[in-house]
């Protein structure tokens, strides 16, 4: 919301700078995004201020300083043509020292063109030689400075001002012509020098979308006075009686009802000041009669409505316009001003007569009672709506406008009565109108505006402060709230002028935060919780995740975070395309694009992604993700959500550099590592790898995870037909997906170390030659088997084909330690456990000892 | 003999000034001292000297020895630290070379700063919840006191999700992390319903808002809030609490400040700024010259919030907060772009 300063003076005393000012309204809660300065002098000594000044500004600021000495009141007497111009004129003109001639191509000056002397000299805007102004014919804000020159053949140094050249709006139709009575000479700045507060509204304030909350908050900041309205209008027509009905259907939806009548208007433009108000506060300045309208609303914040009386009556057929609300039948249809057919809800109300639907409550009028031209006598509306219902008629419509900004927002009833009495008052003293006397006024529902209860305790409880009650009856009333005291006890009313108070609890929390902000938050002190601390819960799936965060970190990966929004065909690609099965999504009903419009099944299928994303900046590809994936439910409204662990690798094993080493890639051994080192990190119990297959995996080359007797996961080599789906070198890729949820079933909450062995172990090699087919895990576990306790560790440590081996076998040879934690074994134990291994093998897979 | 002796002495003492490096060195022991050297020959002739000659010739013969070693072990030392300085001086590496890589794993960088929040809350006695993406329009909006149609959700524009739902209650993609607070105030108030027990947590999480993707705006982001509710718990404990969170996150000296806002789940509301870290207040771009950097927003538990998570506003209050990880890491590192975060790229991940 624009709000021009000299508007907020009307009302209320600023003693502070314009900064301190915007300071303490943001510190307040109406936060002062931009001042813009049109006139007045900008801080620090600057003409002007573009945004890439070095100086702090806790506001922002920008706009254009008047310099007093250049830019003053000044008074064209006479219009003369230009000697080799048609669309030039000459302007004899009285800056309050001397005479000028001026040059303009201003077209609201050519109707004096050739008239001689003026009988009133037109006042305007004058900017001498040397003036710093924005240049009128760029677009956007260029300074620029008036120097001398010769323009047709006629010199030129100084010029009237358009409100563009001074900032005032983008209009650069015609030169601004000022009140009559205008003093000649004297700083512009003096005359209507202004700055604009450009100040979020949050929905809470909505009371303050309006000149005299702005004022009244600032009253309240500052401690001032705050100067009301006053609404008193000479009623000097006949009675509005029997000149129009009224009637509300649904009183809930429509709680209040005013009309006033004025009569022998001239429509004509409004005065200056007030076209210029409007256009500081962002609203285009029409006439008097619609101005009136708006400057009412913007002032008070009650949208009023103005209807051509005449068309009312000729509708009614010669007889008393017959208004009503009530609430559309479903479907029915109704064109708006601005052209558009809304077919309407059973919720929208609409505002009639008998000849049928004048508007959308609350919204916009229809096109054929408009003001115009040839109104002559104005009937005027101000209404109270039910402000959810206006957002739902605003949102199934898609509408919006100022009158909805408001009215969607809440105002209140009393407003109405307020507004319509503000309204006639301006259109009487802009139009020569005659008021009707009275008004009509139909309010079937007063709100009853809330009392609160609470003490000084409750202040203390809340805001953790010790204020009297003095003092807090010193910081309500200033809101105008009616405070009553009985000892530490206060009773506070809400005032007629604002709907956000609630009742009982709500209430209270309402008022705290008025105490709040008006005391001042900065105010408040900072002190540490001394409330006794809450049980202990701990959140140990958390404290696992972060365990693996860090193993999986310390083994070289990088961590990454993908979106877990994508598209099914996308996501598709981490199958082979012959299993690419249709899925059952969770599918966003609005997504803002068709490649993120459903929630990710695949975490293997995020990965993929990102190796995809990084393949050609890096040689070696070692990602993890611990995320989300979901999953619908059915018969449920919500959907699974689980947690899983995704290991990608790919590329060289190490990078390269100058020396050369292990630039080989990586394969399966190498994944399968590295799950090994995170499995036995997170002390889980006995794990072990099976064959398995699954689309996404090379059929030859992939193993189920266990965890005891459980699966927890996948992991293999990229099958290549899914690799091909995704832009990736041609070295493997490997990856696990883990099911980080059964993971952390197993994880112990503690674990027990062995001691340091005391006696010696024996070290001894053993190779076997077993068929091709023979799995290594099999060998191994028949060794401990067959070994007991005494086999303590067992080491694969050479893989052998071929020659010696035989076709079809192949030679494992293991390093085997065998100790004792009790005694130093000896070499006849020894002998014994490999003479049993060697047996039990040659039993269960016919493997023989290699000698 | 005796001369026989001091010829073989001379003659080795001779030698050994002409050895020069190791390997003569050990050609010279050889010679003079080993199996079959000259002074050896003398040991093994003793036995055939007339038995009154042989101590002379035996004490001299060990002299000679004792000597000859004496000697060659200091002359060998001699050699080895000739040797070493000789090393020392031709042995040159280029220390501008590369040093040779180490796959380092690292953290992404809002894991990191998540984890910054965490420990700094965790001293302060707040624990970790963690809660659903997916939510109903209920917990995400209503029982957190915005009802359908008000005003304060134009602020947070969802994703929803497609199916058949109740009108009033469609399920969506949660556009904060305070659903959690409903649900751990309820899984407490749920024990105890007469009197549950404090609470004091952290909320992180995903969340999702329907924006427009840009440098300056994601889909989707990660949040932490916090929630405190008990029997005294007050707005200036919000103040302190916070105060000191951005001393422990931001800087010793960082200021903070709280102006007054709106949200619908908290009352009084507050934003929270810091005096800018990068100039310190002066006025900076990061800051946008205003001297302060908007960090936090928070508030008093709205009092129909706590009844909707069953704790009587009559007898509990709580302050509830928000931060956004992704902003506070952009600070910091003076990230530029929000995609970052989510598009992995390494040569974003590996600066961190
Ligand atoms: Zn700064």
């Amino acid at each position: 919301m624009k709000v021009p300063i000299s508007w907020i003076k009307d009302f209320v005393d600023i003693e502070i700078s314009i900064e301190e000012l915007a300071r303490q309204l943001t510190m307040a809660g109406l936060e002062v995004e931009e001042i813009n300065f049109v006139g007045l002098p900008m801080p620090g000594g600057k003409v002007e201020i573009h945004s890439s000044d070095e100086q702090r500004q806790e506001t922002k600021i920008t706009g254009l300083e008047w310099d007093p000495d250049k830019i003053v009141v000044g008074a064209i007497l006479e219009v003369m043509p230009h000697p080799n111009a048609d669309r030039l004129v000459l302007c004899r003109l009285d800056d309050g020292e001397q005479e000028h001639i001026a040059l303009t191509g201003a077209p609201n000056l050519f109707d004096f063109k050739g008239k001689g002397p003026l009988d009133s000299a037109i006042k305007v805007a004058y900017a001498r030689e040397g003036a710093r102004i924005f240049d009128g014919h760029q677009s956007g804000q260029v300074l620029t400075t008036l120097k001398r020159a010769k323009i047709r053949g006629v010199d030129s140094y100084s010029m009237a001002c358009s409100e563009k050249e001074l900032g005032i709006s983008d209009d650069h139709e015609g030169v601004i012509i000022l009140a009559e009575d205008a003093t000649v000479g004297i700083p512009l700045v003096d005359y209507m020098g202004d700055a604009v507060l450009d100040i979020a509204i949050t929905p809470n304030i909505a009371r303050d979308a309006n000149i005299v909350g702005v004022a009244r908050e600032i009253a309240a900041l500052t401690g001032k006075e705050l100067h009301p309205l006053d609404l008193d209008t000479p009623m000097g027509g006949p009675p509005i009686e029997g000149r129009v009905t009224l009637e509300i259907k649904k009183p809930k939806l429509n709680p209040r009802f005013v009309l006033g009548l004025i009569e022998d208007i001239e429509i004509r433009p409004g005065p200056y000041e007030i076209q210029r108000r409007l256009h500081l506060a962002g609203m285009r300045p029409i006439n008097n009669i619609v101005d009136a309208t708006n400057y009412a609303m913007l002032e008070i914040g009650e949208p009023l409505h103005a209807f051509d009386y005449d068309v009312l009556v000729e509708r009614a057929n010669g007889n008393a316009p017959a208004i009503y609300t009530r609430t559309a039948e479903s479907g029915e249809r109704l064109t708006t001003l601005d052209e558009v057919e809304h077919i309407l809800d059973d919720f929208t109300v609409l505002v009639c007569d008998s000849a049928g639907a004048l508007s959308i409550a609350g919204v916009m009028g229809g096109a054929e009672s408009e003001v115009n031209g040839q109104t002559r006598n104005v009937l005027l509306e101000g209404a109270a709506w039910h402000f959810t219902n206006i957002r739902r008629t605003l949102s199934a419509q898609r509408m919006s406008s100022e009158a909805a900004y408001r009215f969607s927002r809440g105002v209140h009833p009393a407003l109405a009565e307020a507004g319509v009495r503000r309204g006639l008052e301006l259109m009487r003293l802009w139009s020569g109108g005659i008021v009707s006397q009275g008004l009509v006024d139909n309010y079937p529902q007063p709100p009853v505006d809330p009392t609160v209860e609470f003490t000084t305790g409750d202040v203390k409880r809340w805001l953790g402060i010790d204020l009297g009650v003095d003092q807090i009856k010193d910081l309500l009333s200033r809101l105008e709230f009616s405070v009553q005291v009985q000892g530490d006890q206060l009773s506070v009313k809400s005032p007629d002028h604002r709907l956000d108070i609630g009742d009982g609890i709500v209430g209270v929390a309402d008022i705290m935060e008025e105490i709040a902000r008006i005391y001042g938050y900065d105010l408040i002190p900072e002190t540490r919780l001394s409330d006794s601390l809450p049980p202990q819960h701990g959140n140990l799936r958390l404290e696992i995740a972060e365990t693996t965060r860090d193993q999986l970190v310390n083994l070289g990966l990088q961590e990454v975070i993908s979106h877990r929004l994508t598209a099914s065909d996308n996501e598709a690609r981490h199958k082979p395309p012959s299993e690419q099965v249709d899925q059952d999504y969770l599918e966003i009903s609005n997504p803002i694009t068709s490649d993120r419009n459903v929630l990710r099944q695949s975490l293997l299928a995020s990965l993929l992604e990102v190796a995809e994303r990084n393949a050609r900046v890096a040689r070696r590809l070692a990602f993890f993700e611990l995320g989300e994936v979901f999953f619908p439910q059915p018969d449920q409204m919500l959907p699974l959500e689980q947690l899983k662990l995704v290991i990608l690798l790919g590329g060289v094993r190490e990078q390269t550099y100058w020396q050369p080493g292990d630039s080989s890639v990586m394969d399966f051994y190498d994944l399968k590592g590295l799950v090994e080192i995170l499995l036995s990190g997170l002390k889980v119990g006995s794990t072990k790898f099976l064959t398995a297959e699954h689309p996404s995996f090379h059929p030859g080359k992939c193993a189920k995870i266990f965890i005891e007797d459980e699966v927890i996961g996948i992991c293999g080599e990229i099958h290549p037909l899914v690799k091909a789906n995704y832009d990736l070198p041609d070295d493997p890729v490997l990856a696990a997906e883990l099911d980080f949820d059964k993971i952390f079933t197993h994880v112990p909450d503690r674990y027990i170390v062995e001691p340091i062995p005391v006696f010696p172990p024996v070290l001894e090699d053993l190779a076997f030659i077993v068929d091709e087919s023979t799995q290594v895990q099999e060998i191994m576990e028949l060794i401990q088997e067959a070994g007991g306790d005494a086999v303590a560790e067992i080491a694969l440590f050479d893989v052998y084909r071929g020659g010696q081996a035989g076709d079809g076998k192949k030679s494992l040879a293991f390093s085997l330690k065998y100790q004792k934690p009790d005694r130093t074994m000896t070499d006849e134990e020894v002998s014994q456990i490999r003479q049993k291994i060697v047996k039990h093998l040659g039993q269960k897979c016919g493997a023989i000892l290699r000698t | 003999m005796l001369n026989q002796l001091e010829e073989i002495e001379q003659a080795a003492l001779v030698a050994l000034d002409e050895v020069e490096d190791e390997q003569a060195m050990e050609q010279w022991r050889v010679a003079n001292l080993g199996r079959s050297s000259p002074l050896m020959a003398v040991f093994d002739q003793m036995r055939d000297l007339p038995k009154d000659e042989r101590p002379a010739i035996g004490r001299r013969s060990n002299e000679v020895k004792q000597k000859l070693e004496k000697k060659h072990s200091e002359k060998a030392d001699l050699i080895n630290q000739l040797a070493l300085q000789k090393s020392l001086e031709t042995e040159r590496l280029d220390v501008t070379m590369p040093g040779r890589p180490v796959s380092l794993g690292r953290l992404h960088p809002i894991t990191t700063t998540m984890r910054q929040i965490y420990r700094i809350f965790a001293e302060m006695g707040f624990q970790i919840y963690q809660s659903r993406d997916v939510e109903t329009d209920e917990y995400n909006f209503q029982l957190l006191n915005f009802p359908p149609h008000h005003p304060a959700r134009e602020m947070q524009d969802s994703f929803y999700i497609a199916g058949h739902y109740e009108e009033d209650n469609p399920v969506l993609l949660r556009t904060h992390t305070s659903p959690g607070q409903i649900h751990k105030m309820r899984e407490h108030s749920a024990i105890n319903p007469k009197d549950p027990p404090e609470i004091r947590i952290i909320l992180p999480g995903m969340c999702y808002r329907h924006e427009q993707i840009s440098a300056r705006a994601e889909s989707q982001f990660t949040q932490v809030e916090g929630l405190a509710v008990g029997k005294q718990i007050t707005f200036s404990d919000l103040k302190g609490t916070l105060s000191d969170f951005n001393k422990r996150m931001f800087g010793q000296n960082v200021r903070s400040r709280f102006r007054a806002s709106h949200f619908p789940f908290t009352e009084p509301s507050a934003e929270v700024d810091i005096e800018c870290f990068v100039c310190g207040g002066e006025g900076c771009p990061v800051c946008k010259r205003t001297g302060w950097l908007e960090i936090l927003g928070c508030g008093m538990v709205h009092p129909i919030v706590l009844q909707n998570g069953g704790y009587d506003p009559n007898i509990y209050t709580g302050f509830a907060f928000g931060m956004g990880p992704e902003r506070i890491t952009m600070l910091r590192h003076r990230v530029e772009d929000i995609r970052y975060f989510w598009a992995n790229d390494v040569r974003f991940l590996e600066q961190f």
